[in-house]
């Protein structure tokens, strides 16, 4: 009785859409469709970086600026070429309580967050993303550190999630 | 805390109502430093007029007269040119002017500053031109500082400051009377805390405070009697003289045995030996060096830089001084300083992690300080957080659980035996997770402090050997939890462990424990966050006793 919220956990009257949907323990990937998203970024990057180290090195004849330009376009296609498996790296999981999130090959890092906790659930889409029909869904917390960006859905998916987890974090919101 | 002893009721100004400021509020918000400004000008003018004077009259002997101060030099042309050009009485008819536009603003800005209290939010409008209304739910607060700077408890005011959560900033009320202020403050928290507003009763309790905001009108009311106007000027400058040495914290509401004591020497000797007196060092000897080579650039670079270190150390020695800290029923109370006094209420459930921590320099004294992370510290006032999230200065052990009782009194129980082991031990403890010897080829001093322990959903951190750490997380309000490894990490099998809470002082963090430790670890904390969570009640204090 004393004030909605509290009320709201003890008895979930919740709207949740498709009531048992949340809960599935499998770990889910992201579109294999988000490595296009990934090598048009970094061929973009490594290629202004290459072609500008390219023209400074014949222009003034620098062989340093040359070579680096070699070298940086070779560590870019190698990074490209692993960019396969860092996409399927990238995975959630719905829990009964909270989304688990994992990425990286080199570099392992794995996230648990409660839905209570998420402030707010945010859907962005770069030029890339969109031609593709994909979406980026980024979690926020009270935390900063926390930094759950979940890259490479399809659309529908990221906001049919959205709308769950907003959902979710409603019915489980406890104080701060 | 557990008996629900009858409370006084809701305070005059938690009625409902708008209410306005201190009547000496705008003369301490920037007042003071305009008539300082005013001052300075004006006895500046005064030399110069002086001097041009003494210029007009007797122009042989004026050359060695030099006006003190720089602002001599500021003035010359103005009041030079204005003399010659005989435009004295306009120059006093536009400061006049100037100034009664000051005053009127000053004066406006203070009739438009209004707040309210309502049962849901603490309302403050302001602004005359750009008129603002902030509003800070009551269930929201994480926090509630009154500051009393030297000049305003000469007048009787204090700051009132509501932290909320959130990063644009707190609500402040500058200035209240000083009693007022401390009332209101225990009737936000009672509001805050979920207890339901009382119709206020006799008010025969609340007049004294609403004297205490009108004593500046009635002392200057002239009685018939002679006697009893002397009388009253002496009541009020008896209670300033009171409100000016009293204790900060209500002696009421402080159980004397859960106070701890700091000791000026140990204040001292704990900033002294203190990190930022290595800086102090270094600078000392490159101003020498300078000084002796005679490279002047270098002192002017120095010599600022020291001058900032000696006032860290000074705040923080001041900031030391009457120290107090005890639990109320709403919440831990913190006070300290002297001259100017700040008092900080953290209420139930508003801390989201602790942590002791011990320097080198520190150990052989065995001096710990405790820092806590709460949420709505604004990034942008940095030295002002750094203050408040500052709970224990320096203390000894026992003085670092007493505290912890305080801050985190449901898990005290558990927590206990785990605090000996955690606070100064190295190796495998009981409780804890350890990390294996091979995190020694990442931490090769600390690999044998660093722990893990989770206990009365509360997860207990070891870590650290130049700067001792003992970080408590209460699971509670922990936001998320993160394992990682980088090549070095997983090549060894190991992973890191990190919670995640709101934005403060502590990273809570493991470095190192074995890939299944980490892991089983992990799932632990997920689950046990999300029960106690869903079970955790303290944000709402007071409910239980209004229901």
């Amino acid at each position: 009785m004393p004030d909605p919220e509290h009320a709201a956990s003890d008895a979930p009257e919740a709207p949740v859409p498709e009531a048992p949907a949340h809960v599935d323990d499998d770990w889910r990937r992201v579109s294999p469709k988000h490595v296009v998203v990934e090598v048009v970024g970094s061929v973009i990057g490594a290629g202004i970086t290459v072609a500008v180290l390219l023209v400074v090195g014949w222009w003034f004849e620098l062989p340093w600026a040359t070579w680096g330009g070699i070298a940086v376009g070779a560590i870019a296609l190698v990074s490209i070429a692993f960019e396969p498996r860092r996409v399927r790296s990238i995975g959630y999981r719905r829990r009964a309580d909270d989304l688990v999130f994992r990425r990286g090959i080199m570099f392992q890092r794995q996230v648990a967050v409660p839905y209570g906790r998420m402030q707010l659930v945010d859907i962005t889409r770069g030029p890339v993303s969109r031609a593709l029909g994909l979406a980026d869904l980024k979690f926020v917390t009270a935390a900063a550190a926390t930094a759950v960006t979940l890259p490479g859905l399809p659309l529908d998916d990221a906001e049919r999630l959205r709308d769950e987890l907003v959902a979710l974090a409603e019915t489980r919101r406890a104080g701060l | 805390m557990t008996e629900p002893a009858p409370r006084a009721p809701i305070g005059p100004l938690a009625d409902g109502e708008w209410h306005r400021l201190h009547p000496a509020s705008p003369l301490l918000r920037g007042g003071l430093v305009f008539l300082a400004v005013l001052g300075f000008v004006l006895a500046n003018l005064r030399e110069r007029v002086v001097e041009v004077f003494v210029l007009f009259f007797a122009p042989g002997e004026a050359g060695g007269g030099e006006a003190p101060g720089f602002g001599g030099d500021w003035a010359e042309d103005p009041v030079t040119g204005i003399v010659a050009n005989g435009l004295v009485g306009w120059a006093l008819l536009a400061f006049a002017v100037v100034i009664a536009l000051v005053i009127l603003g000053f004066w406006f800005a203070w009739r438009m500053h209004t707040f309210r209290v309502t049962d849901e939010a603490l309302e403050v409008r302001s602004g005359i031109l750009f008129r603002s209304h902030r509003s800070a739910r009551l269930d929201r607060i994480q926090g509630i500082n009154i500051a009393r700077p030297v000049f305003a408890r000469l007048f009787g005011a204090a700051k009132l400051d509501v932290s909320v959560a959130g990063q644009s900033g707190n609500v402040d009320l500058s200035y209240l009377g000083s009693a007022q202020a401390d009332r209101l403050r225990g009737d936000l928290l009672r509001l805050a805390s979920g207890a339901r507003r009382q119709e206020p009763v006799a008010t025969g309790d609340g007049d004294s405070v609403v004297a205490a905001g009108a004593d500046a009108a009635g002392t200057a009311q002239l009685g018939p009697g002679a006697p009893s106007a002397a009388d009253r000027a002496g009541a009020v400058v008896g209670r300033r003289v009171d409100e000016f040495l009293a204790p900060e914290l209500d002696p009421d509401l402080a159980p004397p045995e859960s106070v701890v004591r700091l000791p000026l020497p140990r204040a001292i000797a704990a900033a002294l030996l203190g990190g930022s007196m290595i800086w102090l060092v270094v600078i000392i000897v490159i101003i020498v060096i300078a000084l002796t080579t005679g490279t002047l650039w270098m002192l002017f670079t120095f010599i600022p830089a020291a001058i900032g270190v000696i006032s860290y150390l000074w705040s923080r020695i001041t900031g030391s001084l009457r120290y107090s800290i005890a639990g109320t029923r709403d919440g831990v109370r913190i006070g300290s300083g002297l001259l100017s006094t700040a008092n900080q209420t953290i209420p139930p459930g508003r801390v989201h992690a602790i942590e002791a921590s011990q320097w080198l320099l520190w150990r052989a004294f065995g001096w710990w300080t405790v820092r806590v992370n709460v949420a709505g510290q604004s990034i942008t006032q940095a030295g002002d957080a750094a203050r408040r999230t500052l709970v224990l200065p320096v203390g000894t052990a026992d003085d670092v659980r007493r505290v912890i009782g305080l801050l985190a009194p449901d898990a005290l129980d558990d927590l206990v035996p785990l605090l000996d082991a955690g606070l100064a031990g190295t190796g495998p403890a009981p409780g804890f997770t350890s990390a294996p010897r091979r995190a020694a080829w990442i931490r090769p001093f600390s690999w044998r402090r660093i722990g893990l322990a989770v206990q009365g959903g509360t997860a207990v951190l070891r870590s650290g050997w130049l700067l001792r750490r003992l970080a408590l997380v209460p699971l509670a309000r922990m936001q998320s939890v993160a394992v990682a490894a980088g090549p070095v990490r997983r090549g060894l099998r190991l992973e890191s462990l990190r919670i995640h809470t709101v934005a403060g002082p502590i990273a809570p963090e493991v470095p190192a424990l074995d890939r299944a430790d980490a892991t089983a670890a992990f799932g632990a904390i997920a689950a046990e966050a999300v029960e106690r969570a869903l079970r955790d009640r303290t944000d709402r204090w007071g409910a239980e006793h209004a229901s």
